[in-house]
């Protein structure tokens, strides 16, 4: 994978900004998490005060070290698990429950083994007429490239084309905002960076709002206009990394290389303990290495 | 066709394990007919034959077979009916499996012919304590069966229905059933094959007709051939049975890995 053989090192005299995870404030964001925590029920805090606002069409990756909680806050927003404090909205509207507009792809394809592929990709739109759900599957199989495999098995298919089904699942049901909890994580490369690019053409076409767990550095600074790095124990936001590089991304360009070492030194910071953490100005950054 | 061959070697694979018992079967014939053996214990093949087509001439035949299927099918469909609703009872309300689900398991452990004597006590020996006896037999099976194939439900799947919003009843139709219909047809296969061992002992308890009657009447009256002849229609019936209700449900576990009727 690019950029996991850099070392984690900062460069001198990059601004990395601390509390970036607000947006503009010109423009209205369509999810918010506003100091959203999380403590179970034996005490563990898992979260702690999380604040994020994520723009329409906008990709935002979630880095950091297991047990940050990551996948608790997807979860949090997806409306599966209850926060202990704090709320989530999407378009305004506070998240309680599992909501229309929002879909899931989870780590696992979890997908039905007794329903086909079409049933599966169809398995969110029972309410819709038959034949507007019929093209509707169709469609979403073709844009993952899967239009002869509808009436095939799951088990039949690789993991690669599983994880594609699920994909479709969550994008035929025209979600607003979409949640990708380490959906590549199982794959090998080669599989992983055709799915990268299947995910940014669906992406392309209704711009849903996205927000993807990952512990690979390279397909972070691939997919996201924004990498957001975690802290562990309690899970809490640490720095804000923006990519801004046009699309498609060519990993051997010098500008994704640069954005994943700018990356890899907020994850590298976010590892180090709070306590002798320096404060994050490029003076003292300099002097500290 | 390029079927044609696999197609081939499963004939082949049937054919050779048919060679044992005919290979057997004509020995003791042979040694029957030349005398050097008596058969009076154990008659040749052919008397068995003739006693048997005797038997379905007459029309004895199907009337013990039709009288033990009613028994069988009867004692199923209840054990079968009890089994599912109270399996998914304990498995779905925590505080009934707490109740009643550690009386159950130890009522499980009781071989059910033990409940003989104590069946024809309260019911007497005609047709209630046959078909009682069966259900029961059927039941535990198809509980252990239901019970653990709902508790051990993918909680991942029904977390893609919760995304899906999908109502309880919803819920229940469209992942908890298909998920559990597999081992719940598994069980109730057993539950079949069970109904047919306690049907046995249920005529063997005093009946008037049934293919377990003509094993105890073949007994009595020593006519070993009839005895046989019981023997192999049970399991010809037995057998049709459990292909019927594999072929009825197969369509249900298409989706599965596992190829049913390998089983």
């Amino acid at each position: 994978m690019a950029g996991s053989g850099l070392k984690w090192r900062a460069e001198p005299g990059i601004v990395r900004r601390r509390d970036a995870h607000a947006m503009p404030a010109r423009e209205t964001p369509v999810l918010t998490v506003d100091d959203l925590s999380k403590i179970y029920a034996d005490g563990t805090q898992a979260l702690s005060g999380i604040t994020l606002a994520v723009r329409q069409g906008e990709i935002v990756a979630l880095i950091g070290g297991s047990g940050c909680g990551k996948t608790t806050l997807l979860r949090l927003i997806a409306g599966l698990d209850q926060a202990s404090r704090g709320a989530v909205q999407v378009d305004g509207e506070t998240i309680r429950a599992p909501h229309p507009s929002i879909g899931v792809v989870f780590q696992e394809p979890r997908l039905l083994p007794w329903l086909d592929v079409a049933g599966n990709v169809g398995f969110g739109l029972a309410d819709l007429p038959r034949s507007e759900r019929r093209t509707r599957v169709s469609r979403a199989l073709e844009r993952v490239g899967l239009a002869e495999h509808g009436g095939r098995w799951p088990r039949e298919l690789s993991g690669g084309q599983q994880q594609r089904v699920a994909i479709a699942r969550a994008f035929v049901a025209q979600p607003r905002v979409l949640l990708l909890d380490e959906p590549f994580s199982a794959l090998d490369a080669f599989t992983r960076k055709g799915l990268h690019d299947q995910l940014l053409d669906l992406w392309a076409e209704s711009k849903p709002t996205i927000l993807i767990v990952t512990h690979d550095v390279g397909e972070a600074v691939t997919l996201a206009d924004r990498v957001v790095v975690m802290r562990p124990r309690p899970g809490r936001l640490d720095e804000t990394v923006a990519i801004g590089l046009a699309r498609p991304r060519e990993p051997v360009a010098a500008t994704y290389e640069e954005a994943v070492r700018r990356v890899l030194a907020a994850l590298d910071h976010s590892l180090r303990p709070a306590a002798t953490k320096p404060p994050p100005t490029p003076e003292t950054r300099a002097s500290w290495w | 066709m390029s079927d044609g061959v696999p197609l081939l070697r499963r004939g082949g694979r049937a054919g050779l394990g048919l060679l044992l018992p005919l290979v057997l079967a004509a020995g003791w014939e042979i040694a029957v007919a030349t005398g050097a053996a008596s058969g009076r214990l154990l008659p040749p093949p052919s008397r068995i034959g003739a006693t048997l087509w005797a038997l379905a001439v007459s029309g004895d035949l199907w009337m013990h077979v039709e009288a033990t299927l009613i028994r069988v099918g009867l004692g199923f469909l209840c054990g079968a009916a009890a089994g599912i609703v109270v399996g998914a009872l304990v498995a779905t309300i925590p505080a009934l499996r707490w109740l009643i689900d550690p009386s159950l398991q130890a009522l499980r452990a009781v071989p059910s012919l033990a409940w003989v004597p104590l069946f024809i006590l309260w019911f007497g020996i005609l047709e209630t304590p046959k078909v009682l006896l069966i259900a029961v037999g059927v039941f535990f099976p198809v509980y252990v069966g239901v019970s653990g194939a709902i508790a051990s439900v993918d909680r991942k799947l029904v977390e893609v229905g919760r995304i899906f919003r999908l109502s309880r009843f919803a819920l229940a139709r469209r992942i908890l059933l298909p998920a559990v219909l597999p081992a719940t047809l598994v069980g109730l296969r057993t539950g079949l094959g069970l109904g047919f061992l306690f049907v046995v002992a249920a005529e063997l308890m005093g009946a008037s007709e049934g293919l377990g009657y003509l094993l105890v009447d073949g007994q009595q009256f020593s006519k070993p051939d009839q005895i046989v002849a019981a023997i192999i229609a049970f399991a010809l019936v037995g057998k049709a049975a459990d292909m019927a209700l594999v072929t009825l449900t197969s369509p249900l576990t298409r989706w599965q890995d596992t190829v049913r009727d390998s089983l």
